[in-house]
Protein backbone atom coordinates (compact mmCIF):
# COMPACT_ATOMS: atom_id res chain seq x y z
CA UNK A 1 0.00 0.00 0.00
CA UNK A 2 1.28 3.21 -1.08
CA UNK A 3 1.81 6.23 1.05
CA UNK A 4 -1.05 7.71 -0.86
CA UNK A 5 -3.52 5.17 -0.15
CA UNK A 6 -3.50 5.85 3.15
CA UNK A 7 -6.56 7.04 4.87
CA UNK A 8 -5.67 10.54 6.57
CA UNK A 9 -5.74 10.25 10.60
CA UNK A 10 -9.41 11.79 12.00
CA UNK A 11 -8.11 15.19 13.50
CA UNK A 12 -9.33 14.84 17.51
CA UNK A 13 -11.61 17.52 18.45
CA UNK A 14 -9.00 19.21 21.19
CA UNK A 15 -10.61 18.58 24.57
CA UNK A 16 -10.84 21.00 27.58
CA UNK A 17 -8.04 19.08 29.06
CA UNK A 18 -5.46 19.52 26.47
CA UNK A 19 -4.89 23.53 27.34
CA UNK A 20 -3.60 21.97 30.50
CA UNK A 21 -0.50 21.82 28.21
CA UNK A 22 1.04 25.25 28.81
CA UNK A 23 2.08 25.55 24.75
CA UNK A 24 -1.09 24.61 23.87
CA UNK A 25 -2.75 27.19 26.08
CA UNK A 26 -0.51 29.85 25.27
CA UNK A 27 -0.90 29.67 21.75
CA UNK A 28 -4.73 29.69 22.39
CA UNK A 29 -4.97 32.67 24.44
CA UNK A 30 -2.81 34.62 21.97
CA UNK A 31 -5.29 33.62 19.10
CA UNK A 32 -8.22 34.89 21.36
CA UNK A 33 -6.56 38.00 23.33
CA UNK A 34 -7.03 40.71 20.84
CA UNK A 35 -10.78 39.84 20.56
CA UNK A 36 -11.18 39.74 23.68
CA UNK A 37 -9.68 43.19 24.48
CA UNK A 38 -11.62 45.30 22.01
CA UNK A 39 -14.73 43.48 22.91
CA UNK A 40 -13.94 44.61 26.94
CA UNK A 41 -13.09 48.12 25.92
CA UNK A 42 -16.22 48.52 24.07
CA UNK A 43 -18.18 46.91 26.23
CA UNK A 44 -17.00 48.88 29.38
CA UNK A 45 -17.00 52.05 27.21
CA UNK A 46 -21.08 52.01 25.91
CA UNK A 47 -22.06 50.45 29.25
CA UNK A 48 -20.86 52.99 31.45
CA UNK A 49 -21.14 56.02 28.81
CA UNK A 50 -25.03 54.75 28.48
CA UNK A 51 -25.36 54.51 32.24
CA UNK A 52 -23.26 57.76 32.82
CA UNK A 53 -24.57 60.22 30.17
CA UNK A 54 -27.87 58.72 28.78
CA UNK A 55 -30.16 57.37 32.25
CA UNK A 56 -32.12 59.87 33.79
CA UNK A 57 -31.80 60.44 38.11
CA UNK A 58 -33.53 57.61 40.55
CA UNK A 59 -36.55 58.83 42.27
CA UNK A 60 -35.32 58.11 45.78
CA UNK A 61 -31.58 58.18 45.12
CA UNK A 62 -30.93 60.59 43.14
CA UNK A 63 -27.78 60.64 40.77
CA UNK A 64 -25.80 58.50 42.70
CA UNK A 65 -27.68 55.86 41.06
CA UNK A 66 -25.07 56.17 38.58
CA UNK A 67 -23.35 54.63 40.56
CA UNK A 68 -24.37 51.15 40.18
CA UNK A 69 -22.27 50.58 36.81
CA UNK A 70 -19.60 50.64 38.72
CA UNK A 71 -20.29 48.94 41.85
CA UNK A 72 -22.97 46.15 41.01
CA UNK A 73 -20.42 44.75 38.16
CA UNK A 74 -17.61 44.74 40.16
CA UNK A 75 -18.98 43.20 43.26
CA UNK A 76 -20.20 40.45 41.09
CA UNK A 77 -16.61 39.93 39.10
CA UNK A 78 -15.12 39.96 42.78
CA UNK A 79 -17.04 37.09 43.56
CA UNK A 80 -17.26 34.90 40.94
CA UNK A 81 -13.44 35.78 40.57
CA UNK A 82 -13.28 33.43 44.03
CA UNK A 83 -15.17 30.70 42.25
CA UNK A 84 -13.28 30.67 39.38
CA UNK A 85 -10.28 30.15 40.99
CA UNK A 86 -12.30 27.55 43.41
CA UNK A 87 -12.51 25.67 40.35
CA UNK A 88 -8.94 25.87 39.39
CA UNK A 89 -7.86 25.14 42.23
CA UNK A 90 -10.22 21.98 42.46
CA UNK A 91 -8.82 20.99 39.28
CA UNK A 92 -5.13 21.33 40.72
CA UNK A 93 -6.46 19.12 43.22
CA UNK A 94 -7.73 16.37 41.94
CA UNK A 95 -5.97 16.62 38.42
CA UNK A 96 -2.71 18.47 39.11
CA UNK A 97 -2.62 20.84 36.00
CA UNK A 98 0.17 23.18 36.85
CA UNK A 99 -1.62 25.71 34.60
CA UNK A 100 -5.10 26.06 36.79
CA UNK A 101 -2.79 26.66 39.79
CA UNK A 102 -1.37 29.50 37.99
CA UNK A 103 -4.61 30.28 36.30
CA UNK A 104 -6.03 30.44 40.11
CA UNK A 105 -2.99 32.60 41.39
CA UNK A 106 -3.39 34.93 38.20
CA UNK A 107 -7.21 35.42 38.83
CA UNK A 108 -6.63 36.68 42.62
CA UNK A 109 -4.99 40.17 41.95
CA UNK A 110 -7.84 40.99 39.70
CA UNK A 111 -10.31 39.81 42.00
CA UNK A 112 -8.74 41.62 44.85
CA UNK A 113 -9.35 45.27 42.82
CA UNK A 114 -12.73 44.17 42.16
CA UNK A 115 -13.36 44.13 45.54
CA UNK A 116 -11.91 47.14 46.47
CA UNK A 117 -13.52 49.12 43.98
CA UNK A 118 -16.91 47.44 45.00
CA UNK A 119 -15.92 48.52 48.95
CA UNK A 120 -15.08 51.73 48.01
CA UNK A 121 -17.93 52.65 45.42
CA UNK A 122 -20.13 51.34 47.93
CA UNK A 123 -18.32 53.48 50.75
CA UNK A 124 -19.01 56.43 48.42
CA UNK A 125 -22.87 55.35 47.84
CA UNK A 126 -23.78 54.51 51.20
CA UNK A 127 -22.09 57.82 52.79
CA UNK A 128 -25.31 59.74 51.24
CA UNK A 129 -27.99 57.33 51.25
CA UNK A 130 -27.63 55.81 54.55
CA UNK A 131 -25.51 58.46 56.23
CA UNK A 132 -22.44 56.14 56.84
CA UNK A 133 -19.32 55.14 54.72
CA UNK A 134 -19.59 51.67 56.96
CA UNK A 135 -21.72 49.66 58.93
CA UNK A 136 -21.80 46.14 60.08
CA UNK A 137 -24.13 44.69 57.81
CA UNK A 138 -23.95 41.02 56.87
CA UNK A 139 -23.24 41.77 53.09
CA UNK A 140 -20.81 44.50 53.55
CA UNK A 141 -18.57 42.40 56.63
CA UNK A 142 -18.65 39.06 54.72
CA UNK A 143 -17.20 41.44 51.61
CA UNK A 144 -14.57 42.85 54.02
CA UNK A 145 -13.40 39.19 54.78
CA UNK A 146 -13.72 38.03 50.96
CA UNK A 147 -11.28 40.92 50.62
CA UNK A 148 -9.19 39.80 53.66
CA UNK A 149 -9.27 36.34 52.08
CA UNK A 150 -7.72 37.91 49.15
CA UNK A 151 -4.64 39.48 50.23
CA UNK A 152 -3.67 36.01 52.41
CA UNK A 153 -4.48 34.03 49.57
CA UNK A 154 -1.84 36.23 47.60
CA UNK A 155 0.62 36.25 50.66
CA UNK A 156 0.39 32.58 50.91
CA UNK A 157 1.76 32.13 47.19
CA UNK A 158 4.48 34.82 47.93
CA UNK A 159 5.34 33.33 50.57
CA UNK A 160 6.29 29.89 50.07
CA UNK A 161 9.29 29.54 47.99
CA UNK A 162 8.05 25.31 46.21
CA UNK A 163 5.21 26.20 43.53
CA UNK A 164 3.20 22.72 43.94
CA UNK A 165 3.33 23.20 47.75
CA UNK A 166 1.78 26.73 47.16
CA UNK A 167 -0.41 25.55 45.38
CA UNK A 168 -1.29 22.58 47.41
CA UNK A 169 -1.93 25.41 50.25
CA UNK A 170 -3.26 28.14 48.16
CA UNK A 171 -6.11 25.87 47.32
CA UNK A 172 -6.98 24.73 50.68
CA UNK A 173 -7.24 28.28 51.41
CA UNK A 174 -9.19 29.04 48.81
CA UNK A 175 -11.90 26.13 49.77
CA UNK A 176 -12.45 27.84 53.37
CA UNK A 177 -12.75 31.40 51.52
CA UNK A 178 -15.52 30.28 49.55
CA UNK A 179 -17.32 30.07 52.11
CA UNK A 180 -17.48 33.92 52.41
CA UNK A 181 -17.85 34.17 48.88
CA UNK A 182 -21.30 32.39 49.27
CA UNK A 183 -22.08 34.47 52.19
CA UNK A 184 -20.95 37.99 50.08
CA UNK A 185 -23.66 36.75 47.73
CA UNK A 186 -26.72 35.77 49.54
CA UNK A 187 -25.87 37.34 53.49
CA UNK A 188 -28.62 39.50 52.56
CA UNK A 189 -31.23 36.70 52.68
CA UNK A 190 -29.81 35.17 55.47
CA UNK A 191 -30.53 37.83 57.92
CA UNK A 192 -33.20 40.56 57.61
CA UNK A 193 -30.92 43.28 59.48
CA UNK A 194 -28.61 45.59 57.84
CA UNK A 195 -28.76 48.48 55.36
CA UNK A 196 -27.78 46.56 52.18
CA UNK A 197 -31.16 46.10 50.13
CA UNK A 198 -31.57 42.73 47.84
CA UNK A 199 -30.12 41.69 44.63
CA UNK A 200 -30.30 44.35 42.34
CA UNK A 201 -30.16 41.47 39.29
CA UNK A 202 -32.95 38.57 39.54
CA UNK A 203 -34.34 36.01 37.82
CA UNK A 204 -37.62 37.49 39.65
CA UNK A 205 -38.47 40.69 37.59
CA UNK A 206 -40.29 42.47 40.76
CA UNK A 207 -37.26 42.84 42.22
CA UNK A 208 -34.79 43.75 39.36
CA UNK A 209 -33.82 47.66 38.94
CA UNK A 210 -36.13 49.58 36.40
CA UNK A 211 -35.68 48.52 32.66
CA UNK A 212 -33.96 51.89 31.84
CA UNK A 213 -30.92 51.10 34.36
CA UNK A 214 -31.02 47.18 33.85
CA UNK A 215 -29.68 47.48 30.05
CA UNK A 216 -26.56 49.61 30.37
CA UNK A 217 -25.73 47.80 33.81
CA UNK A 218 -26.14 44.57 32.05
CA UNK A 219 -23.70 45.67 29.25
CA UNK A 220 -21.04 47.24 31.80
CA UNK A 221 -21.21 43.54 33.53
CA UNK A 222 -20.59 42.06 30.24
CA UNK A 223 -17.55 45.12 29.82
CA UNK A 224 -16.20 43.76 33.64
CA UNK A 225 -16.68 39.91 32.62
CA UNK A 226 -14.02 40.43 29.69
CA UNK A 227 -11.92 42.47 31.61
CA UNK A 228 -11.96 39.30 33.59
CA UNK A 229 -11.43 36.53 31.18
CA UNK A 230 -8.46 39.05 29.32
CA UNK A 231 -7.01 39.64 32.17
CA UNK A 232 -6.47 36.44 33.70
CA UNK A 233 -5.45 35.10 30.32
CA UNK A 234 -2.64 37.38 30.18
CA UNK A 235 -1.55 37.00 33.61
CA UNK A 236 -1.63 33.33 33.63
CA UNK A 237 0.37 33.11 30.44
CA UNK A 238 2.68 35.86 32.29
CA UNK A 239 3.00 33.55 35.22
CA UNK A 240 3.80 30.13 32.70
CA UNK A 241 6.51 32.08 31.17
CA UNK A 242 8.17 33.16 34.55
CA UNK A 243 7.79 29.91 35.43
CA UNK A 244 9.65 28.33 32.29
CA UNK A 245 12.34 31.27 33.11
CA UNK A 246 13.02 29.63 36.44
CA UNK A 247 12.94 26.33 35.42
CA UNK A 248 15.45 27.35 32.64
CA UNK A 249 17.72 29.43 34.82
CA UNK A 250 17.98 26.63 37.38
CA UNK A 251 18.92 24.19 34.96
CA UNK A 252 21.76 26.21 33.54
CA UNK A 253 23.01 26.63 37.10
CA UNK A 254 23.38 23.30 37.62
CA UNK A 255 25.28 22.33 34.38
CA UNK B 1 -21.60 67.38 28.43
CA UNK B 2 -21.85 66.04 32.01
CA UNK B 3 -25.34 65.55 32.98
CA UNK B 4 -26.60 67.42 36.46
CA UNK B 5 -25.70 65.34 39.20
CA UNK B 6 -27.31 67.73 41.61
CA UNK B 7 -25.67 67.54 45.03
CA UNK B 8 -24.57 64.24 44.82
CA UNK B 9 -22.21 64.86 42.21
CA UNK B 10 -19.22 64.43 44.36
CA UNK B 11 -19.99 61.34 45.52
CA UNK B 12 -20.76 59.84 41.73
CA UNK B 13 -17.49 61.52 39.84
CA UNK B 14 -14.97 60.26 43.02
CA UNK B 15 -16.74 56.81 42.45
CA UNK B 16 -16.06 57.00 38.85
CA UNK B 17 -12.96 58.49 39.40
CA UNK B 18 -11.66 55.91 42.16
CA UNK B 19 -12.64 53.09 39.73
CA UNK B 20 -11.01 54.05 36.96
CA UNK B 21 -8.10 55.04 38.66
CA UNK B 22 -8.17 51.23 40.04
CA UNK B 23 -8.80 49.55 36.60
CA UNK B 24 -5.95 51.37 34.79
CA UNK B 25 -3.17 50.38 37.61
CA UNK B 26 -4.60 46.88 37.39
CA UNK B 27 -3.90 47.05 33.54
CA UNK B 28 -0.71 48.64 33.18
CA UNK B 29 0.58 46.42 35.92
CA UNK B 30 -0.10 43.23 34.08
CA UNK B 31 0.86 44.43 30.91
CA UNK B 32 4.31 45.80 32.39
CA UNK B 33 4.77 42.26 34.42
CA UNK B 34 4.04 40.25 31.42
CA UNK B 35 5.67 42.31 28.82
CA UNK B 36 8.87 41.52 31.61
CA UNK B 37 8.45 38.14 31.70
CA UNK B 38 8.56 37.59 28.00
CA UNK B 39 10.85 39.60 27.67
CA UNK B 40 13.24 37.76 30.08
CA UNK B 41 11.93 34.13 28.50
CA UNK B 42 13.49 35.15 25.32
CA UNK B 43 16.26 35.82 26.44
CA UNK B 44 17.52 33.07 27.92
CA UNK B 45 16.10 30.86 25.34
CA UNK B 46 17.92 32.98 23.51
CA UNK B 47 21.23 32.61 25.18
CA UNK B 48 20.60 28.33 25.59
CA UNK B 49 20.25 28.06 21.75
CA UNK B 50 23.68 30.15 21.22
CA UNK B 51 25.35 27.98 23.73
CA UNK B 52 24.13 24.94 22.12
Amino acid sequence: MSVTDQKPIPKRPSSFWSYANPVKFLAFSERVMPALWWLAGICLLVGLVWGFFFTPDDFRQGSTVKIIYLHVPSALMAINAWFMMLVASLIWIIRRHHVSALAAKAAAPVGVVMTVIALVTGAIWGQPMWGTWWAWDPRLTSFLILFLFYLGYIALWEAIEDPDTAADLTSVLCLVGSVFAVLSRYAVNFWNQGLHQGASLSLDKEENVADVFYFPLLVAIAGFVLLFLVLVLYRTGTEIRLRRTRALMAREART
Amino acid sequence: MIPDLGKYADSVLSSYAASFILLAMLVFLTIRRGRKARHALEAIERKKKSDG
